[in-house]
């Protein structure tokens, strides 16, 4: 009896292994191609309502991906571990040298980085000059009734408390691209602490990702931070408005972001590794930031190859008009068509 | 799958003549290397941690050596990596986790095991083992939103007052601090520490209650001069595990303790654990040099809960050898 279950149990497991191995080897047929891609997590709510939209569109094509971090995205397309990566940072030179072919970068969307705090008794927004957002980080502007601060918001019942600093603790295209801002602005910050995912903080408290930043400042009375605009947005944060190179105080709001990229267009280079932090333009926010995918310029696969070309000219055309639901700034019909000419780069 | 199928070779046989022992013999030499091999994948597999850890740390190791462990400063831009403010972080916030959590974790214990109704007791030690089985980030939440505040609002101002002119309480309290994630600790392995002495306390044999009282001794005084010191190796063992549980923890510690790596003699002032380290850091390290730093905290922290584990063992050999010989 015994013996008869238990060879009854291993016909029922083989016949269903050899089931699932089955289904599995069907289901991609010749035409199928998947895709694998990695990267950050910034663009990850689009990026993966344009893989479903594409997938829809072309039942065929599976295209993948994982929100492991710009520092994994650029690591895995380095070693070739996957068929894109994603960053919101540019690779360095010396990133590129390492890798095995050339990789490219392609601008999809603009986000931006706001200043948020939490002062009782201020109901108005706050008006940051550059100078009074570098002195805070810095740790030199301690109070909150600093005179630069003062002057710039003379309607402001500014109170006489200390600043405390909060910032992102987990390495962070966010932080990238708020230090690559007081980089641009303050040559001290640019010399003493310099741009990275992560940095060496001369003051200030750190909490863990947009939310764990945005939960220190509200649980921090007279605290300032910094969160993604797109995270201001859909929580109701409020923030403040930043001075930008024009000396235009702007409140951040996705015209003002595609503005900047707009305003940074002459000076693009042609492998679109550019920062727009601090960009010219009166209408440009001075936080913002490209993110970027980041595409082997030769791929051995020629159906991949078809596939990630073909997807590229329908997220710069069809795909740019779903990103403003999702609380993306668009690219400039300027970087679109810049692009459009660089997709044949890939080979 | 294969498992069943031998059991079921093996009971098909019985008629073929084989000696009784032999077959016995037989089983017991399957059973003794499956269960060798079994054994030894622990074995590997921490042999394996320690060689990845120490091979993947290799360029930060040449670059600054021991220095490494004594450094205070942490640039990811500059490339200067220094461990001592994580490991003081970690160190800190678990001292203070055991500070606050042993007598609470041991005192309940004792009442449970002892002095409760066995009602009461079972029925709080079952929610003390659900207590256990909470994930962290509920008491990070927990603590974000109740604890920093409370601390910042009341305990502060109280401990800075009365005892303020000690430099443990001064300085700007902002509620995120070491004292904030030693208290969250010392919340998660409240559990661990009562769940295993009441265990243990329960298990002291009645005789040896019984002769106590049978001497004229008061109930407290056979709980605390004979049932606590019979039990005594039992309950420093489950706070080692406290420790080591707390030593690791990573997602509550992060969340409150500040995330500042600066060495500051205040436990109102933010700090910095290792575990909190390589958590924030690693997804978004590219370089490198950073990406090895990471992982020598890694295995600097596996060496500190190394020589923990081998610390309760000693004080556990003497207590017992000690009870032992009295």
């Amino acid at each position: 009896m015994k013996t008869l279950v238990s060879v009854g149990v291993l016909a029922f497991f083989c016949v269903s292994c050899a089931d699932s191995e089955r289904t599995q080897a069907e289901a991609p047929p010749a035409d199928q191609v998947l895709i694998n891609g990695a990267g950050a997590t910034f663009p990850y709510p689009i990026y993966s309502k344009w893989f479903n939209e594409y997938h829809r569109k072309f039942p065929q094509i599976q295209i993948n991906y994982q929100s492991i971090g710009s520092g994994g995205g650029i690591r895995q397309v380095t070693e070739g571990t996957v068929d894109f990566g994603a960053t919101d940072g540019p690779m360095t030179d010396e990133q590129l040298k390492q890798a095995k072919t050339k990789i490219l970068h392609f601008p999809t969307v603009l986000g931006a980085v706001v200043p948020a705090y939490n002062v009782p008794g201020v109901t108005q927004e706050i008006d940051f000059t550059p100078e009074a957002l570098a002195g805070i980080f810095l740790g030199k502007i301690t109070k909150w009734n600093d005179p630069e601060l003062k002057n710039a918001n003379a309607e402001v019942n500014l109170p006489d408390k200390n600043i405390v600093v909060i910032h992102r603790s987990d390495g962070s295209g966010t932080t990238y691209v708020w230090v690559d801002y007081l980089s641009k602005v303050s040559p001290e910050w640019k010399s003493k602490v310099g741009v990275n995912t992560s940095v060496n903080w001369p003051v200030g408290l750190g909490g863990k990702g947009n939310e764990g930043v945005a939960g220190l400042i509200k649980q921090t009375p007279n605290s300032i931070g910094y969160v993604e605009l797109i995270y201001a947005i859909q929580n109701k944060m409020p923030y403040g408005k930043v001075r930008n190179s024009a000396g235009t105080p702007l409140k951040a709001d996705l015209a003002s972001v595609t503005a900047a990229a707009a305003g940074a267009v002459e000076t693009m280079p042609s492998d679109f590794r550019v920062s727009i932090t601090n960009a010219a333009g009166k209408d440009a926010y001075p936080v913002s930031s490209f993110t970027w995918l980041l595409i082997p310029s030769k791929i051995q696969d020629q159906a991949k190859k078809k596939v990630l070309k073909e997807f590229l000219q329908w997220m710069l055309t069809d795909g740019q008009n779903m990103v403003e639901a999702l609380s993306y700034a668009r690219l400039p019909k300027e970087v679109v068509a810049m692009e459009q000419k660089a997709i044949p780069e890939i080979e | 799958m294969p498992l069943s199928s031998t059991v079921a070779a093996n009971a098909g046989a019985p008629r073929r003549v084989r000696p009784l022992a032999r077959r016995l013999q037989r089983g017991d030499q399957i059973a003794h290397l499956i269960t060798l091999i079994f054994a030894a994948t622990i074995f590997i597999v921490t042999a394996l941690l320690f060689y990845e850890l120490y091979t993947g740390a290799l360029l930060t190791r040449q670059k600054f050596g021991w220095s490494f462990l004594s450094g205070t400063t942490w640039d990811p831009v500059a490339l200067e990596f220094g461990a001592l403010p994580f490991i003081y972080g970690t160190l800190v916030t678990s001292a203070l986790a055991l500070i606050i959590g042993v007598p609470l974790g041991v005192g309940a214990a004792i009442f449970l095991a002892e002095l409760a109704p066995l009602g009461v007791s079972d029925g709080l030690a079952f929610i003390i083992e659900l207590l256990a089985a909470v994930p962290s980030v509920i008491y990070g939440l927990l603590a974000i939103f109740t604890l920093v505040p409370f601390l910042r609002d009341y305990v502060a101002p109280l401990l800075q007052s009365t005892l303020g002119f000690l430099p443990l309480f001064q300085g700007q309290s902002y509620g995120v601090s070491l004292l904030a994630g030693g208290s969250i600790l010392a919340i998660m392995v409240l559990p661990f520490i009562i769940s295993i002495s009441r265990e243990v306390l329960l298990a002291v044999p009645r005789e040896q209650r019984e002769a106590s009282l049978a001497l004229g001794a008061t109930q407290w005084e056979t709980t605390w001069n004979v049932v606590v010191p019979y039990a005594k190796a039992g309950i420093i063992g489950s706070i080692f595990l406290a420790l080591a549980r707390a030593l690791g923890e990573t997602m509550a510690v992060t969340m409150v303790i500040g995330n500042d790596p600066r060495i500051n003699l205040s436990v109102f002032a933010p700090g910095y654990s290792i575990a909190a380290a390589i958590a924030n850091e690693f997804s978004e390290a590219t370089g490198d040099m950073h990406i090895s730093a990471l992982i020598e905290l890694g295995f600097v922290l596996f060496c500190i809960t190394i020589a923990v584990n081998a610390v309760a063992r000693l004080l556990i050999l003497t207590t017992t050898r000690k009870s032992g010989a009295t």
